[in-house]
């Protein structure tokens, strides 16, 4: 578990992190979104015990991150954002010397090493050094030393950078698998990779946090809209689609020639009225020839919540 | 403990896995051995001329071969160490290794002390293959063995102290020409302190002198064992060590 309370930090004058407070459970595998610059990496450091908190708190399953400082990193996986690597190591070497540091006993080691080789796709690359390994390799080295020892809580600063579209959904079902046991704090910029493995999604902007929800919480908020294609005369169409009970607006899309228009309708929070919309074209005797439904993606809200905090400074 | 003995062997191999360990000890043994050479090849000229001239005495092979010799060998240290020590945090700062280091249960002190033993192996194996000298020396000239021990304890003792304040450098910087700049010019300046002796007063000539490296091992290397020298040199080791210590853990709490 990692609960954080009202974390600040300074950089001589300059905020960098203020006032984040979020909790993520056992089990849970919580997104931690924001632009660069917005204080993710601040507030991970923190974590680890990098360097300390200007004010406020942070607990990893109990023990204070500042004064139960080996407590809390014997329990801790953690993958920075460039993953350093020692160059002149061979890669399983390397596996051996972060088990036998992280504390693995003597007898276990050697399988620990092997489970992580196994599970991060390395065994092609056990012999070579760090130092001449692909980016998409690194990263997963970087992936294996976080989950050896197998830590209870596991801390990922954006671990799917750099890797090839194959390599990427391994690592998130690898990710996706602590689900129910682990405590993952995963930091990322990549919208898709939030909705896909994250339960719930803590967005930071400019060292505070702006949201904090499950995904489908930030994206069910908005109003839901449908997007229609109808073979039907267009200022007629727009009449009727108004006249629906519940819906909030029309909008069409300009195209030149034809009978066949493309529409958005924006229905009122919390209605659904595709059924009523359907009647009402079907009834008038035109051909309903697509339908479906704009979802918000969590890009959009991220993107709205972002310029609305700055927006909110401006004013 | 068993961080300690993961990260001494890490150190370990990168010092035997890159050229670091072998230039740094060939270049220490060519030039101690030159320096070697040249001592005892004239103190044998020396004797030839002393056994055809009746009546001149007072050739010592010890005096004439072996305290040159250490003494050379104690320079070329300080030229050679602080290319051994500036590596050991500066490299990892910079590469932000140090980062995910401290990120795994590492105390402090098992980090600093693997990284110390570990430079102290390839010190001890650099001092170590100088052997031939004194043996080559007692095959042909029968020296005291006494002088040598302790001559050695000496270099020991001083290599030892020119690592702890290597060591604290390091970890000041990340980059490895400043710490290795900054820490030949800290052992030089405690090499020569000594100097300002004749001109500092009477009270603060003494402190000076005793602050001295150079003067601590004069006694060493003609054969001495001086308590006070041998807790200089500790007192040196420790004071850096802590130092070092200190600069680790600053991290945790500094702002």
């Amino acid at each position: 578990m990692i609960e954080v309370d009202c974390l600040t930090k300074y950089f001589g004058s300059v905020p960098a992190v203020v006032d984040v407070s979020f909790r993520v459970e056992k089990g849970e595998i919580v997104g931690f979104l924001g632009p660069n610059g917005a204080g993710k990496t601040t507030t991970i450091r923190m974590l680890n015990g990098f360097f300390p908190p200007t004010s406020g708190s942070a607990r990893i399953n109990g023990f204070d991150v500042f004064d139960r400082s080996i407590d809390v990193r014997r329990q801790l996986g953690y993958l920075p954002e460039h993953i350093p690597l020692y160059k002149e190591m061979r890669t399983e070497a390397y596996l051996r010397f972060v088990a036998e540091v992280k504390g693995v006993p003597a007898g276990q080691r050697q399988r620990e090493v092997d489970r992580v080789i196994e599970q991060c796709g390395l065994r092609s690359v056990r012999k070579k050094f760090l130092g001449k390994l692909s980016k998409g390799f690194q990263q997963r080295v970087g992936v294996a030393q976080a989950i050896l020892n197998d830590p209870d809580v596991l801390i990922l600063d954006e671990p799917t950078i750099g890797l090839d579209p194959k390599q990427i959904i391994q690592i998130r079902e690898l990710i996706k698998s602590f689900a129910g046991y682990k405590t993952v704090l995963l930091s990322t910029h990549i919208l898709p990779e939030v909705s896909m493995i994250c339960q719930r999604v803590v967005i930071i902007n400019e060292g505070r946090i702006v949201a904090e929800d499950t995904p489908e919480g930030l994206t069910g908020k908005d109003k839901t809209k449908v997007a229609l294609e109808i073979k039907a005369p267009r200022a007629e169409t727009l009449t009727r689609l108004r006249a629906v009970p519940g819906v909030a607006a029309v909008s069409a899309e300009a195209r030149p020639g034809g009978h066949t228009g493309r529409y958005v309708v924006e229905m009122e929070q919390g209605k659904d009225v595709r059924d009523a919309i359907v009647q009402s074209i079907v009834g008038a005797g035109w051909s309903l020839l697509e339908m479906h439904t704009l979802r918000l993606s969590l890009e959009d809200i991220f993107i709205r919540l972002v310029t609305e905090e700055q927006g909110r400074e401006e004013v | 403990m068993r961080s300690f003995y993961a990260i001494f062997k890490r150190e370990l191999y990168v010092y035997f896995s890159s050229p670091i360990a072998y230039v740094v000890v060939t270049i220490f043994l060519l030039l101690s051995g030159y320096f070697f050479y040249s001592a005892f090849a004239y103190f044998s000229m020396i004797s030839m001329q002393a056994m055809r001239m009746p009546g001149v005495g007072g050739i010592n092979v010890t005096e004439m071969v072996l305290h040159p010799t250490f003494g050379n060998m104690s320079v070329i240290m300080l030229l050679m160490m602080p290319l051994l020590t500036m590596r050991l945090f500066a490299e990892e700062k910079k590469a932000g290794t140090l980062e995910l280091m401290l990120s795994y249960p590492v105390r402090e002190t098992e980090l600093l002390f693997g990284k110390f033993a570990a430079c102290m192996v390839v010190f001890f194996i650099m001092l170590f293959l100088t052997w031939l000298y004194p043996f080559l020396l007692w095959l042909y000239a029968k020296p005291d063995i006494g002088p040598i021990v302790t001559g050695y304890l000496g270099l020991f003792l001083m290599g030892a102290a020119f690592i702890a304040l290597g060591l604290m450098v390091s970890s000041l910087t990340e980059n490895q020409i400043v710490a290795a700049a900054i820490s030949f010019g800290a052992i030089l300046m405690f090499w020569l302190i000594g100097w300002s002796e004749a001109f500092a007063g009477p009270a603060l000539g003494k402190v000076l002198s005793h602050l001295s490296l150079l003067g601590h091992f004069e006694n060493f290397s003609k054969g001495v064992i001086d308590t006070r020298d041998m807790v200089y040199y500790i007192n040196f080791n420790i004071l850096f060590l802590f130092m070092t210590m200190r600069s680790l853990e600053s991290k945790r709490w500094r702002g």
